[in-house]
């Protein structure tokens, strides 16, 4: 009887705990579809009528445009790390030669660079190179920064894969190349995707270098976009609970879709050890 | 398996990734470090050399003081919520009564860690708004006299405020690495426990914590770091207002450089940070297994 109150307390203060996160998410979702002037005098209240406009005003007022960028950006810098984090790993992991140490410390300690005390370089670099300003800068700095993680993600996975399935391949007569992408790569595809899903969500929500970076409006990503966007309407409130709305689909549906490869590529880096 | 070439080989594969990391991760900490020996500015083209000037005025600007206390609170703050009242959840969604409903719950405290920062920002800044938020409704609900109360707009409130946003955005992520490290560890222990009499307590200090030494130690490393770079939540928020009272390293620095023009000054910052977080990282580096294959 005593272990059943317990039991009902605990399910009670989870409960509770569910209620404040989603609350907030539910407020977000619900503003979105009111009017202002419901949103100052009625809190609580359901919106009296749904504005599905606010999310099409919010898409045409520049969301649009902000969302159509940041999947460029976060496409190109995903596809670009993961890549050649495929190709980094694959000696790291399966060819034997002297200095390997050495490259598995350089990549690791890539971990360790805060994006933070780079950034007055790379702005500077970028103006340099021509990459300021543009998709491609982006792509490159921000996928830059995934490479150490996911390829120290992909090395662990190659490891596990047997050695015997190579040697056969190489006294069949099979080259290198042959190997890795009829054998290594198609074996990996679970870790592949893990990986792409982990740097998707970090380049999708990535604020800094869209600040530091981009300068022209037609190219800013929806981080930094939704800031100025808040930053211009301050009185369309509705409007910018739309906008965020629509920023925040995207990832929650892959969550929901692939929860699997989603948690297995967050967890590799926390668990390990 | 050594095959000759494969010395060539392997350096074929690696070139790219290397390069880019070369480039874009090490070469531009080695620029930054040459930066804060000069004046300069993205605005105009006066270069000056001034040696360490800059790391002394850094020893005594009183705005980073301010910067080190708020990075500080995020870090307590983040330790308590994201290690201590997450591993509580995630022993607590362990238990066997809990099983079945797990999943809905991991699902939805996971859910606010997918939003942009940005978003959470900006939805906790309108939340404290005393004219269009829900805090004060909610607060008057329980006979608080919310007239002046205005989380973001209070020097003294608004880190508390900036860092409670940040909780909430994180606890359920750690609640969910936490409940997949707690899965490893067989049943058989916890029922050995039972048996002798361990109450649920008890079970939590002697068997998970001490299993789980390893997720955690290396869990508060990154999330102490992570609190060492904050710059999203506090920039989209407070911008380290009002006055300074919310600055913390990284947005300092970024306000000294790119809105000051003070880019000598703010790589001198710059550096800084990666000095701590390069410390941090060397224990992180210890946690992970890198094997000698």
């Amino acid at each position: 009887m005593k272990k059943k109150i317990s039991h009902i307390l605990i399910l009670a203060v989870l409960i509770l705990f569910a209620f404040i996160i989603i609350l907030p998410l539910v407020w977000m979702v619900l503003t979105g579809f009111k009017t202002n002037t419901e949103l100052f005098l009625e809190p609580w209240k359901l919106p009296e009528e749904w504005k599905v406009e606010n999310y099409i005003n919010a898409w045409n007022a520049g969301i649009g445009v902000f969302f159509k960028n940041s999947v460029i950006t976060t496409v190109g810098s995903t596809a670009l790390s993961t890549l050649l984090a495929c190709f980094a790993a694959y000696p790291l992991s399966r060819i034997r030669f002297k200095t390997k140490k050495l490259w598995v410390i350089i990549i690791l300690g890539g971990l360790m660079l805060a994006p933070q005390s780079a950034v007055i370089s790379l702005f500077k670099m970028s103006q340099v190179l021509g990459l300021y300003d543009s998709y491609v800068g982006m792509m490159i700095i921000t996928g830059a920064f995934r490479i150490p993680f996911a390829t120290f993600l992909i090395m662990t996975f190659y490891k596990d894969i047997s050695v015997s399935l190579d040697e056969s391949a190489y006294i069949d007569g099979a080259k290198t190349r042959q190997v890795f992408w009829r054998i290594i790569i198609p074996l990996s595809k679970p870790i592949i995707a893990s990986c792409a899903i982990v740097s998707f969500r970090a380049v999708w929500n990535e604020l800094m270098f869209a600040n530091v970076l981009l300068e022209s409006t037609a190219k800013k990503t929806i981080p930094i976009g939704l800031v100025n966007f808040q930053g211009a309407t301050t009185t369309n409130w509705t409007m910018v609970m739309a906008g965020m709305v629509i920023a925040s689909v995207p990832l929650i549906v892959v969550f929901l879709f692939l929860q699997k490869q989603f948690i297995r590529g967050l967890t590799a880096g926390g668990v390990k050890g | 398996m050594s095959r000759k070439g494969s010395r060539k080989t392997a350096f074929i594969y690696l070139a790219p990734a290397m390069i880019v990391i070369i480039v874009f991760l090490y070469l531009p900490i080695i620029l930054n470090f040459m930066n804060s020996l000069y004046k300069w500015g993205a605005m105009s083209t006066e270069v000056k050399w001034v040696g360490f000037k800059y790391y002394k005025q850094l020893v005594e600007d009183d705005t980073i003081r301010v910067a080190l206390k708020n990075n500080l609170v995020f870090v307590i703050t983040s330790v308590v919520c994201q290690i201590g009242v997450s591993l509580v959840i995630s022993a607590v969604l362990e238990s066997k009564f809990l099983r079945r409903w797990q999943s809905f719950f991991r699902t939805i405290y996971f859910i606010p860690s997918l939003l942009m920062i940005t978003v959470t920002g900006i939805t906790f800044k309108m939340l404290y708004s005393p004219t269009i938020g829900l805090l004060n409704p909610v607060l008057e609900l329980f006979g608080v006299n919310t007239s002046n109360v205005d989380i973001l707009g209070s020097a003294k409130t608004a880190i508390w405020g900036v860092a409670a946003a940040s909780q909430w955005q994180f606890i359920g992520y750690t609640v969910v690495l936490f409940v997949v490290a707690m899965q490893s560890i067989s049943d058989d222990i916890y029922e050995a426990a039972e048996i002798d009499g361990a109450s649920g307590i008890q079970r939590f200090f002697s068997i998970t914590v001490p299993l789980m030494k390893n997720t955690i130690m290396i869990n508060m490393i990154i999330i102490i770091t992570g609190a060492v770079r904050v710059y999203d939540e506090v920039y989209v928020m407070t911008n380290g207002g009002p006055g300074r009272a919310t600055q913390t390293l990284a947005t300092y620095l970024y306000q000294v450089g790119f809105k000051n023009d003070q880019m000598g000054y703010a790589s001198a910052i710059a550096f800084f940070v990666f000095i701590i977080t390069f410390i941090l990282g060397l224990f992180q580096m210890k946690g992970y297994d890198l094997g000698d294959d």
